[in-house]
């Protein structure tokens, strides 16, 4: 079955839209959005290190992204630059600094744009193993710490007061984060990874009435989201990564139509 | 101060010795002495930046100190109601699913807790839609569903209307008798002070002055407001600040005088017997042994 390439690139997008979706919400709810985009900007970044350090990619990217994340931490705690200010810094300067120290590797051969938008057409049964299998990992940590990331969403000083720990949940969502790029990196690039995340969860929230739902939401329709891009690449001979984000783009206006049409009633009620 | 050990064999669940909290070379406060006992009430009043926060802050941990120490009870459980708390939008939440945040709950305790606060029928409402005094109490029964050890309410009855807040003072009240549990009650109003509480402690960037209700003077004014029904659950604490902090910190005296420190024998400061001052609460308070927290109410 997973000899068609066709076939391994709807079950690798699958399984990493049901991971983005719950993710997603945490980013959409934290209002880091940018700072997700930052990350991913920053996996550029890690492809270079690998390939100097001749270690695997999506370790290469794991690293560079966690690090700048702490670093974002960091430099927010030291007061200063705004963090807006901050992240619009560290996003393009990682992204022109990968950029910049690949051109210098002239021994390595490297299709950028693979990087750039990614390529899901390409993907191997051992990457879509690492998707699953990271994506499990991911749901499965998500899933045993979510009450407590909840909490520390809706009030770091509740959750502290009541016996959390809201700085190391704080760290592991980082870390999630992370993982999720690296791993998305290959299908859909470092450009499009946070629509991945964001776009679904967007979506889901007119949808839902508590967190949980919207997370489920958020998956299901992220994999939607993929199936119907992936279909629509192949009809209209459109790039993959893309057709995935513009499907996305599609089930959020309609969501956002349907609720606007159903008029200000609804508006007021939610 | 004078600490209430008599209340619990175990001692305070929260006592602050000496502490202050710094800011950018700003002190929020200072020197401040507090510890809160089991089945005790101990209400924090204020104006506006006078630390009341920051010292409720500090109590739980959420702040650390510059100066001083904290002790808490070892494996202490507080239920916390912020004095600001803004849900995003994107974050659909639901009156009920926000009682279960921090631990999980019954369908049965959540319902008691929200019929406690009056707030059964939000229960299925998304929080945002909530008006400040809804979303108060919705707070409210959130904090005392974890049968905390120690309540800590940070203005509660912001946003809630008169009867809603007598209402909201008398089930803090009868939280305390029948759960024994410290609460640590902050208010920014100077004269509305619930007549359950058992002490009171006044901040001014420092503990200003501390006493107990029954040394409060009750005010024809707020009886004509609030009727019958509020006799015995409101009090005033009629008070003159006699010195303010300047933003530099320094002390400006009621007698026009600035000083570079707050020293209570400088000469700048109300005499004894004004009627408020430290010892004098101290004293009443031994006067009157039922002071240990059975107020008629």
């Amino acid at each position: 079955m997973l000899d068609d390439f066709f076939t391994r690139a709807l079950v690798a997008g699958i399984g990493l839209a049901l991971t983005a979706g719950p993710l997603g919400c945490f980013i959409v709810w934290r209002r880091m959005a940018y700072f997700g985009d930052t990350m991913a900007h920053s996996a550029l970044l890690g492809i270079a290190l690998a390939f100097l350090l001749e270690i695997d990619l999506t370790v290469g990217v794991f690293i560079i992204a966690a690090l700048v994340s702490l670093a974002l931490i960091g430099l927010q705690k030291r007061g200063g630059l705004s963090a807006d200010a901050l992240l619009g810094i560290l996003s393009h300067s990682a992204l022109a600094l990968g950029l910049v120290i690949i051109a210098f590797m002239s021994w390595v051969r490297v299709d950028l744009m693979s990087f750039l938008f990614g390529d899901i057409l390409a993907v191997s049964k051992t990457d879509i193993a690492f998707i699953w299998a990271g994506g499990a990992a991911v749901l499965g940590i998500l899933a045993w710490l979510w009450r407590p990331m909840l909490a520390a969403t809706v009030s770091d000083e509740i959750a502290l007061a009541e016996g959390m720990a809201p700085e190391r949940t704080r760290l592991i969502f980082m870390l999630l984060m992370a993982l999720v790029i690296a791993i998305a990196m290959k299908l859909v690039g470092v450009l499009l990874i946070t629509s991945l995340m964001i776009i679904p969860a967007a979506t889901a929230r007119r949808l839902a009435v508590t967190p949980e739902q919207m997370a489920v939401l958020a998956s299901i329709i992220g994999a939607l989201a993929v199936t119907g891009g992936l279909f629509g690449s192949l009809k209209f001979d459109t790039p993959s990564g893309p057709s995935i984000v513009v499907a996305a783009l599609g089930l959020f206006l309609l969501t956002m139509i349907f609720y606007a049409r159903r008029g200000e009633t609804g508006r007021s009620a939610s | 101060m004078q600490l209430r050990d008599h209340h619990s064999p175990h001692g305070p669940l929260v006592r602050l010795g000496g502490v202050g909290v710094e800011r950018d070379g700003r002190w929020l406060v200072r020197g401040v002495d507090l510890s809160i006992s089991r089945g005790e009430i101990v209400t924090l009043i204020g104006p506006n930046g006078s630390g009341k926060s920051t010292t409720a802050r500090t109590a739980i941990g959420v702040l650390k100190p510059s100066e001083g120490t904290v002790f808490r009870h070892p494996g202490l459980k507080v239920g916390y109601v912020p004095q600001k708390l803004a849900i995003d939008w994107t974050l659909p939440l639901t009156v009920r699913r926000l009682m279960t945040l921090t631990q999980p709950h019954s369908q049965a305790a959540i319902n008691t807790a929200l019929e406690a606060v009056g707030a059964e029928h939000l229960a299925n409402a998304q929080v945002q839609a909530l008006s400040g005094g809804e979303f108060q109490r919705a707070l409210l029964a959130r904090a005392m569903l974890g049968k905390p050890d120690l309540l800590v309410l940070d203005e509660p009855v912001q946003g809630v209307d008169f009867s809603g807040e007598i209402a909201l003072y008398e089930l803090i009240g009868r939280i305390r008798d029948e759960t024994g549990c410290g609460i640590l009650l902050i208010s920014h109003d100077l004269h509305v002070v619930m007549a359950a509480t058992d002490t009171v402690v006044c901040l001014n960037g420092h503990v200003c002055c501390r006493g107990t209700p029954h040394s409060v003077v009750t005010s024809p004014e707020y009886m004509r407001l609030f009727g019958a029904r509020a006799e015995g659950a409101l009090a005033l604490y009629r008070h003159n600040h006699d010195h303010t902090h300047l933003p530099d910190g320094r002390v400006l005296h009621q007698d026009g005088s600035i000083t570079d420190h707050c020293h209570p024998d400088d000469g700048h400061h109300h005499h004894h017997g004004d009627g408020h001052d430290h010892h004098h609460h101290q004293h009443h308070d031994h006067a009157h042994p039922e002071g240990d927290g059975s107020h008629a109410r």
